[in-house]
């Protein structure tokens, strides 16, 4: 185990010095190039912010869902290939719910604020 | 399937083998000035110049394949796309006046050359800015009025053209989606959903196949020009309506499914009064295919990513845009939104 600071911590104040100090310094592509990098390190800090506990969740939930056991990459490999080969019927809730939770919780990581996925949650608002 | 991956460093363009054009490009010729290179349109380069003569200044572009050859496996070609712009202008769609196609002896690879057209293609400015105050609520029902006009242009006045019926459209996909390195059963959820609706070859037209803002020249008065036909190809009119509707192209006015402008059944109205006819069944499968193309299209940047053909974090972050697609889709599918 690491001393403190955290690396989230770090990586956030590595992400504020590119904004707030070096950002106002450039113009054109360069300020382009520097806010999407800003953006990147903002993605990864989120991604290393997923608690331990939703990523077991999504392992035993698909293990559930197929009958099987393994890395959350294989079983959503088998999900992937029992809905292309007919095996797995996308019909039925339980796959339906499934999808749903990993394409947000992916989300909740690459781009919490797109609004495909604000739409998705006012009109599924009822049932969730 | 669009890929923006550019494959080739960007050439510089020879500007005395230019300079020699420019009594091809404008009567009498001139002085090749101001020539820089646009950014944006990452599969084909375009260049902006002026030639002057006499105080007269004209404003040319130059669409190129990058570094002067390069081009994708599903683009017309630039020749053939010069040919559509040429045929297209002649049934009433407006596009930039064509000038002049390159010739190997030129020199200085493929392309043509057309006359700039005054207006924006941005689409935050066009969805935002003031000047367009009065133009927005009257695009989705010219856009409909276009596109009906575009797939009116008689298939006998075009150039040789690729197929891209729904059948085919699909086996592109399925393809795009077998070559992805990761598991993706939301997109094996679509190729499914797809199978199962595939409808019957539609009688066939000229589809414009990246019709959009980014890809049109608006006015504060009306839209001036439709560019970038390099996807064009003979298929289902109701693929350009449904591309027009994929949320990715609503930059970020997802309520409103036209572009970020306006609701269906206003390009429903717009397309009809033009004399197009509208199937909603074959629209919804083509609103599932685009969700589905722009998001193959953005999980094989990983590839692009990986072995280094760009390494970019720009295109990394495209990469995990895919999910944006996967929600699109999920959304399309199961709540039929």
């Amino acid at each position: 185990m690491q001393d403190e600071p955290t690396a989230i911590e770090i990586l956030a104040s590595a992400t504020a010095f590119l904004r707030e100090e070096i950002l106002p310094k450039l113009a054109g592509n360069d300020a382009f190039q520097l806010r999407v990098t800003a953006n990147a390190l903002d993605l990864v800090r989120r991604e290393l912010m997923v608690p331990q506990s939703d990523k077991d969740g999504e392992n035993a939930a698909l293990a559930v869902l197929l009958g099987q056991e393994g890395s959350t990459e294989d079983l959503i490999r088998a999900l992937a290939a029992g809905i292309a080969d007919r095996t797995i019927d996308p019909a039925r809730p339980e796959v339906e719910a499934c999808l749903w939770a990993m394409t947000e919780a992916k989300l909740d990581v690459d781009q919490p604020g797109y609004a495909g996925l604000t739409r998705a949650r006012a009109l599924r608002g009822s049932d969730n | 399937m669009t890929t923006n991956v550019e494959n080739v460093a960007p050439a510089a363009l020879d500007q005395e083998r230019l300079a020699a054009l420019a009594d091809r490009l404008v009567e009498g010729g001139g002085e090749v000035r101001n020539l820089r290179r646009l950014s944006g349109g990452a599969s084909q380069e375009t260049w902006a110049f002026d030639i002057e003569a006499q105080g007269r200044r004209s404003s040319m572009i130059l669409r190129r394949a990058p570094g002067g050859t390069f081009q994708h496996e599903t683009a017309a070609g630039l020749e053939t796309e010069a040919a559509v712009i040429r045929s297209v202008a002649a049934h009433d769609v407006r596009t930039p006046p064509l000038c002049y196609v390159l010739d190997p002896e030129d020199g200085l690879g493929r392309g043509f050359f057309t006359r700039h057209v005054d207006g924006e293609t941005i689409a935050r400015k066009i969805l935002r800015d003031d000047q367009f105050l009065d133009v927005r609520p009257r695009l989705t029902g010219e856009f409909g009025s276009i596109l009906a006009r575009i797939h009116g242009v008689p298939i006998a006045d075009l150039p040789s053209l690729r197929a891209g019926e729904p059948a085919d459209a699909l086996d592109l996909m399925r393809r795009g989606v077998e070559e992805l390195t990761g598991p993706r059963p939301v997109f094996a959820l679509a190729i499914r959903w797809l199978e199962d609706r595939l409808p019957n070859p539609a009688p066939t037209c000229l589809v414009h196949g990246d019709f959009r803002l980014g890809n049109l020249i608006i006015g504060p008065d009306h839209v001036r020009a439709v560019l970038d036909w390099e996807l064009c190809h003979l298929g289902d009119p109701m693929e350009d309506l449904a591309w027009l509707c994929a949320t990715p192209w609503r930059f970020g006015q997802v309520d409103r499914p036209v572009a970020g402008l306006g609701q269906r059944e206003e390009l429903f109205a717009g397309y009809e009064a033009a004399g197009g006819t509208v199937d909603r069944a074959r629209m919804r499968w083509w609103e599932v295919h685009s969700a589905l193309r722009w998001g193959v299209n953005c999980a094989s940047m990983v590839a692009v990513f990986r072995d280094g053909i760009d390494r970019s974090v720009e295109r990394a972050m495209i990469a995990r845009r895919a999910s944006e697609n996967e929600i699109d889709l999920l959304r399309l599918i199961y709540l039929g939104d």
